[in-house]
């Protein structure tokens, strides 16, 4: 490793841009006549639209144009897709409502859009937005999918009977059923998994451009995947073709998941600039990000966790009920499946896994992926129960773990996944050492003098990332395949460009990508680009969710750099009149080994492009492009201990500790890897301890529509964190990496809740642990 | 935002001459209220009089045991008035830890009790000190001024200049905080009077906004101590209930808040 | 109608705008400096903060009106000759942002946290003075480290600022 090279600890590229208010992101772009859009939403959750009224809003000043529903369906814009197919255990396709970009008939949701005003400025469009008169008829509401499952609930589509999308199995039902009848002990619970709002503090945006002189569209967005977003603007929205169409996403300042979907204002921003014939920009506000961004989480779920006699685990069985919202969202459907049942195994060997899931419709926003999306639903479950477990058998949590933690790789589990790698006792060890485990009853009996309940809890996780193999998520209904893309272009004075479809959006590619580079050629990081987030520029790539930047997105630069250095080390060889075998690369030369002969880095390269002496048949140039597809997913995993002090007397809970030991594999930049567990363990700390997302049952309103009533972690919430590193590298990939996005928000929910519940000796805690129902929790403990 | 006038007051003679002019104009002090409040749409003035410019309602002063505090005194210069801390140590406390340190540069004493929002901490502290509200027409005591959930005895126009309090001999506030907002959930100021009397005012907590308990007080002044609230009860059913917090937890936490706003004054 | 002046990072700006025209639009609309963010409505994300008159203000939470006459200091005002101000060079030495977006706001707060408490913080002040300024990608773990390490390097200095 060098300074600068793989595992360095690299200060990022793209800071500089960062911190003198110099980068770009969609609200930052003008373009020449642009104008704003404002959209008319629906105020109820649950409406008929009998008519639509804009004669006065269309005379207010300004205004340049109301557009609606009907006008979208004239130029045939299609329906909002979901993008992963799901089969009921009968065999039927999953019962898909319509989602329209602009509602026509009815609103299902508070927000749902149905006009879109532009007008020369922002508050003009606002301003015309309220003097349009729509006559509703509201209708029933049901927000709770518990509520909506069941007969003579509200009904949001004809397509789907009790609102039910689908029920869904996997394992076997009947040997987990038997694995509990023989079991010694069987542990039960009833666990929610409470509905957040991702809030990436960017709210979304977007800019359409319609050139009317040569028929082509551009549209600024703030997405984590604008080549899926230019893929399905096309092929499924209709709005523009791919070759007429570029997607350009700036900086982008947070995604968090929800700024994968490509939503109603996307499709309608860019529609809208050729209907009006002015380039149209939309920017969220907080409110409607709360109001339109998909949510998270959201599940409802009974366990019965078995154990025989030596408290091995024998059998897990796991019922689910999943609000998606008022509409599918582009991958909601994987999300509770594939994406949550696979995981229920654990870091544990557990024979017998049954998980029935069905999903529901209920008068609230769309839920989709959001950090960890699936897998911090299926660790909550796993963890929660493996303490609870330990408390009623009267064993330690950690002893509970070690009996049943699976030791022999790779690993078959009973739901899909097969564990490739892993070391779960290091990691344990690791973090009870750090977190002075053996040190806590005495802390406890401190805190006790001062009136305070300390707790301890941990959390061994594990996850899956870089969603793959793209043929096995294909056979399981995905409509996408899951690989990545890169090309290495090696300038001819030398300087690197790497076009990669990954995209960064706080991830620090532009430093961790180059890093890759600087290692393999001995090359200066400043002379290696990243360049990302255009479709014009990067030919196609999936993006960046489900931390496959790093095990996928890099991979893929891998490919390309050995294709690139293969063609750089013939060149090389050709010049220098050596054997191909002999030449290796360091410190920015070609060199023949065991001579002192060289060529300079940039000279190979000036070579390549003067072509005045190349090897017989090589091209001119040199540039690799390649794809990769990865033969498996990847399982980062690891162990995290929280230790609270609660103030009985107001229920409020302190975090006095916070330790995190991970094994993310191999890894490229430590910096990045420790910041992105602290923003995973923030998010978690956030669910589990102050984010709870709050309907109106009768009215379905949100009542926590902003940062008054919605709680975002902040600095004096959370402590400073501890965090270690374990490696077994990933043997699926060829950097041994294996994904570290998502980690922090999968595996702290858990170890917060379990110490909070051993604090106050009470089991029975709902998240987020507000101070209210610690406070209600403990009083009934008493 | 709806469309507004804006104008910029440099006396208070000026200020009220602008102010009534028109019906649907509204005081525009710090601000830190009244923008996020217009920019929801959910307040519509047709006209802002800036009163920021205005230097006779600034400034701290203290004559004495009086303490005056011009209404367009940001709260960052109450938190950080050496005159206040000793004179009144709990006043200077609530000030340090009302909203944020860009809201304490910009919102102001006046502002705040004018708006008189059930979570804003001023009202608490004022009532608890039975400080006088000095207008441009006449003084209010802080028992008749707060009048109820954002509402005061301002009559339309009248224009709040500044503050006067006489230092107690011992005082303290407690706040505990919404999660989200940061608004008082509850605070409770209290105050030991050089008469031997004692105050004890309750925001964030009342469904009617700030309100003096009188159980405590009298309890307080046999024995100006935390153990004294012991066998005090809270009544919960003039308290607020919310998603954050249930009558019921915001009884407790009027106690738990008295008792350690009792500590604090020591 | 208003018309407005004010010092901008130095340089005597005016223009026009509607009287409910905010500061941070005024700053990004008419002055182009797209440095201070939006992050919401409430007046609690603390992504517009900006220098009003040497202290540090939310520019979604006071009229461009207001600030007529005024000295402002914009995230791009704060590097003084291609020298990054002290605490943007700690900001990026302790990997303090990850999206970006929040961190102009953020390093408006640290200045002058850092000028008002004379370079004498702690983890707890810092915290406590961060509550204005939200982040959703670091998990402030960072962002503490940074304003700590850039008080103790400015020290004395920023204790002369603050007096």
């Amino acid at each position: 490793m060098g300074m600068e090279g793989v595992g360095a600890r690299v200060a990022r590229k793209e800071d500089k841009r960062f911190i003198t208010g110099k980068g770009k992101y969609t609200d930052d772009m003008v373009v020449p006549g642009m104008k704003q859009a404002h959209f008319v939403r629906s105020p109820h959750a649950h409406a008929k639209i009998k008519s639509i009224d804009t004669s006065e809003a269309e005379k207010m000043p300004g205004v340049i144009g109301i557009l609606n529903g009907n006008q979208l369906a004239e130029d045939a814009v299609g329906n909002i897709i979901c993008g992963w197919m799901i089969h009921s255990k009968d065999g039927s396709p999953m019962n898909m409502g319509a989602w329209r970009p602009l509602a026509q008939d009815t609103v299902r949701y508070v927000g749902d859009a149905v006009l879109i005003v532009v007008a020369d400025t922002k508050a003009q469009a606002r301003d015309a937005a309220e003097a349009v008169v729509i006559d509703y008829e509201e209708l029933p509401v049901v927000t709770s999918a518990v509520e909506a499952l069941k007969d003579g609930a509200p009904q949001l589509h004809p397509e789907a009977k009790n609102n039910q999308i689908f029920d869904w199995e996997i394992g076997d039902s009947a040997a987990v059923d038997a694995a509990i009848a023989s079991a010694a002990h069987v542990t039960e619970m009833k666990i929610v998994n409470n509905r957040l709002v991702p809030n990436p503090m960017e709210p979304r945006a977007a800019l359409g451009v319609y050139d009317e002189g040569e028929d082509h569209y551009t549209l600024w967005t703030t997405s984590q995947n604008p080549h899926v977003a230019r893929l399905v603007l096309s092929a499924f929205y209709n709005v523009a073709p791919e070759n007429k169409l570029r997607v350009i996403a700036p900086d982008v300042g947070g995604g968090f998941g929800s700024k994968i979907y490509i939503y109603p204002e996307e499709i309608v921003c860019l529609w809208a600039s050729k209907r009006t014939g002015v380039p149209v920009k939309w920017t969220s506000d907080r409110t409607e990000a709360f109001l339109t961004d998909a949510h998270g989480r959201d599940h409802v779920s009974t366990v019965k966790m078995a154990f025989d006699s030596e408290n091995r685990i024998t059998g897990f069985k796991v019922d689910t009920i999943a609000n998606l919202g008022a509409y599918m969202s582009l991958f909601s459907s994987s999300v509770p499946t594939y994406l949550y049942a696979t995981l229920l195994s654990g870091q544990y060997n557990i024979p017998n896994i049954h998980a029935n899931v069905r999903t529901v419709y209920t008068n609230t926003v769309p839920v989709d992926a959001y950090r960890g999306a699936g897998r911090p639903e299926a660790t909550y479950l796993v963890e929660r129960t493996m303490e609870t477990a330990a408390r009623e058998l009267g064993i330690s949590p950690a002893e509970l773990r070690r009996t049943n933690f699976v030791r022999e790789f790779p690993h078959q589990t009973p739901v899909i996944m097969c564990y490739d790698a892993g070391n779960f006792e290091a990691s344990l060890d690791a973090s009870m050492e750090a977190a002075d485990y053996a040190g806590f009853e005495a802390r406890k009996a401190e805190a006790k003098s001062r009136g305070k309940l300390r707790g301890i809890g941990m959390s061994c996780y594990i996850e899956a990332c870089g969603i793959a193999p793209s043929a096995a998520v294909g056979s399981l209904g995905a409509g996408v395949g899951l690989w990545e893309s890169a090309e290495v272009r090696v300038n001819a004075v030398g300087t690197i460009e790497v076009l990669t479809g990954s995209h960064s959006h706080g991830q620090g590619h532009e430093t961790t990508f180059a890093q890759l580079v600087a290692e393999r050629f001995g090359v200066g990081l400043d002379t290696v680009s990243i360049v990302h987030g255009d479709t014009d520029k990067v030919q196609m790539g999936m993006g960046t969710y489900g931390s496959r930047s790093g095990a996928v997105g890099m991979s893929a630069i891998v490919k390309a750099l050995d294709k690139v250095e293969l063609k750089a080390k013939k060149l090389a060889a050709h010049l220098m009149e050596a054997d191909e075998g002999d030449i290796v690369i360091e410190n920015g030369e070609l060199k023949v080994a065991g001579t002192d002969k060289s060529v300079p880095w940039f000279q190979m390269a000036l070579a390549a492009y003067t072509a005045h002496n190349m090897p017989e048949g090589m091209e001119p140039g040199l540039k690799e492009g390649a794809f990769y597809d990865p033969s498996n997913f990847t399982f980062p995993a690891g162990c995290y201990i929280c230790e609270v002090e609660v103030d009985p007397e107001t229920g409020k809970t302190e975090i006095i500790q916070f330790v995190a030991a991970d094994d993310f594999g191999n890894i490229i930049n430590p910096m990045i890897v420790e910041g992105q567990v602290h923003g995973g363990v923030a998010q978690g700390i956030g669910q589990a301890l102050l984010e709870g997302t709050h309907y109106d049952a009768d009215t379905g309103q949100l009542l926590t529509a902003s940062y008054m009533d919605y709680t975002m972690p902040r600095a004096d919430d959370l402590p400073s964190f501890n965090v270690s590193h374990q490696n077994t590298p990933c043997p699926g990939n060829p950097l041994g990496i294996k994904g570290c996005g998502e980690a922090g928000a999968i595996g702290s929910p858990p170890a917060l809740i379990n110490a909070i519940t051993d604090a106050i000796g009470n089991n029975d805690l709902t998240m987020p642990a507000t101070p209210q129902r610690v406070w209600a929790a403990l009083a009934s403990a008493q | 935002m709806y469309a507004t006038n804006y104008h910029r007051a440099s006396s208070v003679e000026d200020a009220v001459k602008l102010a009534t002019a028109n019906d649907e104009t509204k005081y525009l002090a710090g601000g830190q209220t009244l923008l996020p409040t217009m920019k929801q749409r959910l307040a519509a003035p047709s006209d802002l009089v800036d009163l920021r410019h205005i230097a006779s309602m600034k400034g701290i002063s203290v004559n004495g045991g009086t303490i005056r505090i011009g209404a367009a005194t940001p709260h960052a210069d109450v938190a950080n008035s050496k005159e206040v801390a000793s004179a009144c140590p709990g006043l200077a406390h609530l000030a340090a830890h009302i909203g944020d340190p860009h809201v304490r540069h910009m919102g102001t004493i006046g502002g705040s009790i004018a708006n008189n929002d059930p979570a804003a901490d001023y009202p608490a502290g004022l009532m608890a000190l039975n400080a006088t509200i000095v207008t441009n027409k006449r003084s209010i005591s802080a028992d008749d001024f707060f009048t109820g959930m954002f509402d005061t005895a301002l009559e339309d126009g009248e224009l709040v200049v500044a503050v006067e309090i006489t230092a107690p001999s011992k005082c303290g506030y407690a706040k505990f905080p919404n999660p989200a907002s940061r608004y008082a959930m509850t605070g409770v100021f209290v105050a030991k009077h050089g008469d031997g009397s004692v105050r004890v005012a309750v925001t964030g907590a009342g469904s009617d906004g700030v309100f003096r308990h009188e159980g405590m007080e009298q309890a307080l002044a046999s024995n100006f101590s935390a153990e004294a609230l012991d066998s005090v009860t809270v009544d919960d059913a003039d308290l607020m209930s919310d998603i954050h917090a249930s009558s019921a937890y915001r009884a407790n936490l009027v106690k738990v808040m008295a008792r350690r706003a009792v500590a604090a004054a020591g | 109608m208003a018309n407005v002046s004010m010092t901008v990072n130095g340089r005597s700006v005016s223009g026009q705008c509607e009287d409910r025209t905010l500061l941070v639009q005024f700053i990004r609309e008419n002055l182009g400096l797209t440095g201070t963010h939006v992050g919401c409505d409430t007046s609690q994300c603390g992504a517009c903060v900006v220098h009003v008159d040497g202290k540090a203000v939310k520019s979604c939470t006071m009229l461009a009106a207001q600030a007529d006459g005024s000295e402002v200091v914009t995230i791009e005002g704060l590097a003084s000759g291609g020298e990054l101000h002290p605490v943007q060079a700690a900001f990026r030495e302790h990997h303090g942002l990850q999206c970006g977006f929040c961190t102009p706001g953020m390093i408006m707060s640290a200045v002058d946290m850092i000028e008002r408490h004379g370079g004498q913080l702690d983890e707890k002040t810092v915290r406590a003075e961060l509550e204005g300024n939200i982040c959703r990608c670091t998990g402030y773990h960072n962002i503490v480290k940074a304003v700590l390490d850039a008080a103790s390097k400015m020290g004395d200095g920023a204790k002369v600022a603050a007096e």
